[in-house]
């Protein structure tokens, strides 16, 4: 490497693909239509792209994506933590370009859950009886993905008497931003009567405290900021990130099911951007359930353990609330396609670049993407601004 | 789509409750639960009592043996499943999946059974009792220890 200027890491371009159902389109077409949209929004090319970074459900994942797209990265990274995955692969995909080992990394994310499978994926599956090697410990029971995020919730009852009102206070929010996104799945306005009155699905949990099921990708660029200063849109500069780890699939392995790896993620990525929680004028939390929004705030810091639920009630999450969330109607009610992360950077990216319309948090200069992954397994915390640190 | 909650009331005889294969780290575990026995790994250094079984002490990393636990314990949190289509499950519902905090000190998941959903607590006294589900392994569910 010559020595010269520090590389600043910076993402140069963002898209998503069409939402949130596509049974036109294979999965790895829904990659290629948001990579396609992200270089054009970055003013790139395939040509110009010479790292890859994407993850799905299957080994190699990355190396499928690279010949489907007729790419030949000199970098690739296919980390899987769940739906924080992205968060992730962007902080790796910073690294890489601000050490000299990369210029251009293209960052993908696609999927068709919502045709090829169906709604049973997320409220009906995940209790089949078999899992591999120490995942079987809670595998007999016949829990589902809905009810291991329903012990969280129910635990955080216990300690803190978080309220089922609370909670749909998240889907409530999430529901008014999604009025204002027109591609999001479901955008027909919600109260909290309507959420403690949906079906239950694992208690405490109902129907509408859980995620919609999607198709749909997403894509960003990641380049350095003297990349971008050729390129057309504004730079958003990667300050600080960080993941964490608490658990794999195992609820019984998690030391406490009200304190998630946020909670160590967060601080770690807020001493690297140089921010305190104070600071963040807008949030992208992974929301695929009520629960995961209420952890996710307390964990960052943005209010006080404990505290999640008078938190996020009364439109806390709302513009021009204690932390505006997910402005884009979150999982909740936009788009959900099973790996979330990669939208949640996406929305802060053009929260900070101004774009956001009728959910555009005024002056908006340092966001907040958290992905959560697994059963609460893992977290990772990307702090974005629009101004070089 | 075909959907599957409308064959919930068919003919087909009942599933079985799955059944771990042991490996090397579990094996002692599975086949105790057979023989009606609950069992912890307590580490032969530190002390630590453990679960799930692992070749060694999640503290200090010291050598573990096997000792029997009392079965009793309290209910750390648990949920009412209401929507599974796996079966045997579906076939259970409403049913309770709860944590279940060990005397001894360890964790496990397990079914709350013997009692209405609506009866469990978080904090709830339960004991365990023993289901043999294949020739080498056995579970523990738990039931109100009253």
């Amino acid at each position: 490497m010559s020595a010269g200027p520090r590389r600043r890491a910076v993402i140069a371009g963002v898209a998503t693909s069409d939402y949130p159902h596509l049974p036109h389109l294979s999965e790895h077409a829904v990659h290629a239509q948001a990579a396609d949209r992200a270089l054009a929004d970055a003013g790139l090319t395939f040509a110009d792209v010479d790292g890859l970074a994407t993850t799905g459900f299957f080994p190699m994942y990355a190396t499928g994506v690279a010949e489907y797209l007729g790419l030949h990265p000199i970098y690739l990274d296919e980390t899987n933590t769940g739906g924080s995955s992205f968060e992730v692969l962007v902080e790796h995909a910073a690294h890489a370009v601000e050490a000299g080992a990369v210029d251009v990394v293209l960052v993908t994310y696609g999927s068709v859950q919502l045709s090829q499978m169906g709604r049973r994926l997320g409220t009906g599956g995940g209790g089949g009886g078999f899992a591999p090697g120490p995942a079987i410990y809670d595998a007999l029971w016949g829990n589902t993905l809905v009810g291991n995020y329903a012990l969280a919730a129910r635990r955080h009852m216990h300690e803190f008497g978080t309220t089922p009102e609370q909670l749909a206070g998240v889907a409530v929010s999430m529901r008014r931003h999604a009025a204002h996104n027109p591609q999001a799945q479901e955008r027909e306005p919600i109260t909290v009567e309507d959420v403690v009155s949906s079906r239950l699905v694992a208690d405490p949990l109902h129907k509408l405290d859980c995620c919609v099921i999607s198709d749909g990708g997403a894509a960003c660029i990641v380049t350095t900021e003297e990349r971008a200063a050729d390129l057309p849109r504004a730079p958003v500069y990667v300050l600080g990130a960080a993941h964490a780890t608490t658990h794999h699939m195992n609820m019984s392995a998690m030391p406490s099911l009200t304190r998630t790896p946020a909670a160590q993620s967060g601080p770690v990525a807020f001493a690297r951007a140089g921010i305190t929680p104070q600071d963040v004028d807008v949030a992208q939390l992974y929301d695929s359930f009520t629960i995961t929004v209420v952890l996710t705030v307390e964990d960052l810091g943005f209010c006080a353990k404990g505290e999640g639920g008078s938190f996020v009630e009364n439109g806390g999450l709302e513009l021009g609330g204690r932390l505006p969330t997910n402005t884009d109607g979150g999982g909740l009610s936009a788009c959900h396609p099973g790996m979330r992360g990669m939208f949640l950077i996406v929305e802060a990216v053009r929260q900070l670049r101004g774009e956001c319309g009728a959910t555009q948090v005024p002056a908006a200069a340092i966001a907040v993407a958290h992905g959560t992954g697994g059963m609460l397994s893992t977290g990772a915390t990307l702090v974005l601004g629009k101004e070089a640190p | 789509m075909t959907d599957r909650s409308a064959l919930a009331d068919d003919e087909r005889p009942p599933k079985p409750r799955p059944a771990p294969v042991p490996d090397a780290d579990s094996a002692e575990y599975w086949a105790a639960a057979h023989d009606g026995r609950l069992v912890v790994q307590r580490c032969t250094n530190c002390h630590h009592r453990q679960l799930y079984p692992r070749d060694r002490c999640l503290v200090c990393r010291g050598p573990v043996e096997w000792v029997e636990a009392s079965g009793r314990g309290t209910v750390y949190s648990y949920t009412v499943i209401r929507q599974n289509y796996s079966r045997p499950f579906r076939d259970w519902i409403p049913y309770v999946v709860a944590l279940v905090d060990l005397e001894e000190g360890p964790r496990v998941m397990t079914n709350i059974v013997g009692c209405e959903p609506e009866a469990v607590t978080v904090g709830m006294a339960v004991k365990a009792h023993f289901e043999a589900v294949s020739d080498t392994a056995g579970i523990a569910l738990f039931s109100p220890d009253e």
